[in-house]
């Protein structure tokens, strides 16, 4: 079972490395990782992604929250949040396959990032499942290189904290 | 002033009265600033490994955060081990160590090593000092983070030049620390069902852990055991934070726990575990440990909450409260104990399988730790450290401690050579105590060079080597699992001489070759008030029991007879 974790932490040297290790340690592995700045410029979020049971999850939470520079630790839940990635896909794109591709790319909002003689940079953004759905799709066409961002993630605008976990049991 | 005096007036403003360390190239600014007067005593040992150890069994005896020092590269490598054992056994420790000139970080400098790196798995909480106006804040919370919630180390790296900027000096109140939020309440509701279910409880234990002499909760913990009667087993790290001869206590568990404190323990209804964290040596094989028991988890640490054993009731908070609170809503239920039967049981297993040697003529390890217990009956003033082995596992069968901070041993991390460095230590803490060490000659020859910072610094400890002649504990594994191939195990009992090396150092040496020759020996070592070493040379192959295999069900624990006769 994935899950996705969203960390705030002190905008301090090593407080990335500090996760890292505490995950390292504990013999998690890390699916995805995002850090970037917040609202506030002296606090990051981390959004991590695992996949562990509910258990393991807990143990994790509870040992993030032991970390001096965390400040807090939460679970995005499927539909009480919002999930974002960006992945930027080099494929290859022969003048004959194009109207194709761009065909496919609009489906799915992505942007033509650059465009060579053979091959052209898509630029995707959206939730991680579309990602997976327009990477299936274009790799037939043949994926020279491909980066995602990880995926972030904010509780919805609608969102009243503290309640959501339970709403999230009762669906 | 400068970066140097700003840590030596923080230390201060702690109310530090003793740091362990030796000076090196990236710290002369603090030792200049030491030179130049403080009112801290500085305790200078030989080797980082001794001055962390040290402030582990300082810190473990008076119950105050410990001080090590150390210089950059391997003055800062050198405390590594005690930062570890430290970690595992949740002792608060401060460990402040040089670092290269801020300029020279990332270039592989001189005696360059990035011990805030290599420490990161290892402490609560670790800073590099970038600027000499961190200073007072990064000690004030550095002492806070080490000694709040659960306790443990922490390293703050000092470069060089930033000991030697000038900073205004002044002290915070508080440390600024929004991430760090121990938790400082009970909640009464689980606390009330964790008494609901004690005073149900037929068969209930209370199993205790380190935990409760961090959090000073003896006292609450015995109010908690007489208002429940309920039996209390400890483990080795907390010897003590109960006492020994109270007709409650039942005991040690694990690996080499007695049958009738493994029995109370695996066939309980009730396990209360208090500041205990279900180490595989206490539990052997997980699932089958206290397969019937409900279970009752107090800690200040969540995250052992169902961390290896799933709870039924968890109660997190200061272990202090926690017990006290359970000791007053039991009073206020006023529900008679039910407990009798089941004291009556162990009382009973405790007759019929105690602890078990053969006495054949030859000195046996176990006979030294009795004569130790005898000379010492009685007294309070008495503080006792260990080694890591057989001789480790023979103290807490045969020595008595009735009193808090009396027993200090390596428990998680299993440190070969930390009972000297630690007894000198803790005789730092305790002057008016007589701080005995009971080690192995495995042990003893990892850290015996601490011995001239015993007798130098007047702080005088008594080493009893019980002297196998071997690793004794891995020697004991080949037989038992190895058929009896004894691998690099044979240290011999005659090199070094124990008594002249300890002479040497300018301390006592005795050496002790047979039962008549112990008792006068160790009476003497006792009553010199210096120094002193007795190496009890003792029956090489004697096997500690009862044992636990790793790996098997804590019902399965092999006993002293079996042993004898499979051999």
């Amino acid at each position: 079972m994935k899950h996705t974790l969203s960390v705030l932490v002190e905008n301090k040297p090593g407080a990335l490395m500090r996760i890292a290790s505490m995950f390292a340690r504990r013999g998690y592995n890390i699916d995805s990782l995002a850090v970037g700045p917040t609202e506030r410029h002296d606090v990051s979020r981390v959004t991590l992604r695992v996949d562990c049971d509910q258990h393991p999850l807990e143990q994790i939470e509870k040992q993030m929250h032991k970390l001096v520079n965390v400040l807090r630790v939460a679970e995005l839940e499927p539909g009480e949040s919002v999930e974002r990635e960006l992945a930027l896909i080099k494929v290859s794109a022969p003048p004959a396959r194009r109207g194709e591709l761009l065909a496919l790319a609009e489906v799915f909002h992505a942007r033509v990032a650059d465009l060579g003689p053979e091959a052209m940079v898509f630029e995707v953004v959206g939730t991680p499942e579309e990602i997976d759905s327009f990477e299936e799709l274009v790799r037939p066409h043949g994926v020279k290189e491909l980066v995602r961002t990880g995926r972030i993630g904010l509780t919805r605008a609608s969102d009243r904290q503290g309640i959501k976990r339970r709403q999230h049991v009762l669906r | 002033m400068n970066g140097a005096d700003a840590v030596l007036r923080s230390l201060e403003a702690e109310g530090v009265e003793v740091v362990f360390g030796i000076p090196g190239g990236a710290v002369l600014p603090l030792y200049d600033a030491m030179a130049r007067g403080t009112s801290i005593r500085h305790v200078l040992a030989r080797h980082e490994q001794g001055a962390g150890h040290m402030a582990e069994g300082y810190a473990r005896a008076s119950g105050r955060v410990g001080v090590a020092v150390a210089t950059s590269g391997p003055g800062a490598t050198n405390l590594v081990t005690p930062i570890a054992d430290a970690w595992m056994d949740s002792t608060p420790l401060v460990c402040i160590t040089g670092q290269v000139r801020t300029h020279l970080i990332g270039t592989d400098a001189f005696q360059e090593c990035d011990i805030v790196g290599v420490t990161i798995p290892i402490v609560k909480h670790s800073w590099l000092v970038q600027d000499v106006e961190e200073i007072p804040h990064v000690l004030k919370a550095a002492f806070h983070v080490a000694r709040t919630g659960r306790c443990g180390p922490v390293l703050v790296d000092i470069p060089r030049d930033v000991q030697e900027a000038e900073i205004e000096f002044a002290y915070p109140q508080e440390p600024d620390l929004p991430g760090w939020r121990p938790p400082r309440r009970v909640h009464p509701r689980q606390v009330a069902a964790a008494a609901e279910a004690l005073s149900r409880a037929e068969k209930p234990v209370l199993y205790v852990g380190g935990g409760v002499l961090n959090a000073d909760a003896c006292a609450e913990l015995l109010e908690l055991a007489e208002t429940a009667r309920a039996p209390v087993v400890t483990t080795l790290m907390a010897k003590g934070a109960f006492p020994e001869t109270h007709e409650l206590f039942f005991g040690w568990p694990g690996m080499h726990g007695p049958k009738w404190s493994n029995w109370a323990m695996n066939t309980c209804d009730l396990l209360v575990a208090v500041g205990a964290r279900f180490d595989d040596r206490v539990t052997g094989r997980l699932s089958a440990f206290a397969p019937g028991a409900t279970v009752i988890h107090l800690d200040i640490d969540s995250a052992e909450i169902g961390k290896l054993r799933a709870v039924d009731i968890p109660v997190v908070g200061p272990l202090r409260d926690v017990l006290a609170g359970l000791a007053a809503e039991l009073r206020a239920r006023g529900d008679e104990p039910r407990t009798d039967g089941w004291l009556r049981q162990l009382e009973a297993w405790r007759d019929e399988f105690p602890l078990r040697y053969t006495r054949n003529g030859d000195l046996k390890p176990q006979t030294v730790l009795e004569t130790l217990r005898d000379l010492t009956a009685g007294r309070d003033d008495v503080v006792w450290t260990t080694g890591v082995g057989q001789h480790q596992m023979w103290a807490m069968q045969y020595l008595v401690c009735d009193r808090p901070r009396s027993f200090i041993t390596s428990g998680g991390l299993g440190t070969m050579g930390y009972g000297l460095p630690a007894a000198v230590g803790a005789k730092a803490a305790r002057p008016d105590a007589t701080v005995v060490c009971v080690d192995g000659d495995g042990c003893f020859q990892m850290t015996c060079q601490e011995l001239a910072t015993a007798v130098l610094e007047d702080l005088p400890i008594v080493v009893v080597i019980v002297n196998n002649g071997y690793l004794g504990m891995v020697q004991q594994w080949q037989n038992m699992f190895f058929d009896d191939r004894l691998s690099h195990v044979h240290l011999t009992h005659q090199v070094p001489d124990y008594a002249m090396l300890a002479e040497a150092y300018g301390a006592a040496g005795f050496t002790v070759s047979t039962e008549d020759e112990l008792e006068a020996a160790l009476a003497e070592a006792l009553s010199l008030g210096r120094t002193a070493v007795v190496d009890c040379r003792v029956d090489a192959r004697e096997q500690c029991f009862p044992m636990i295999p790793a790996g098997a069900a804590a019902m399965e624990l092999i006993e002293f007879e079996e042993a004898e006769e499979v051999a």
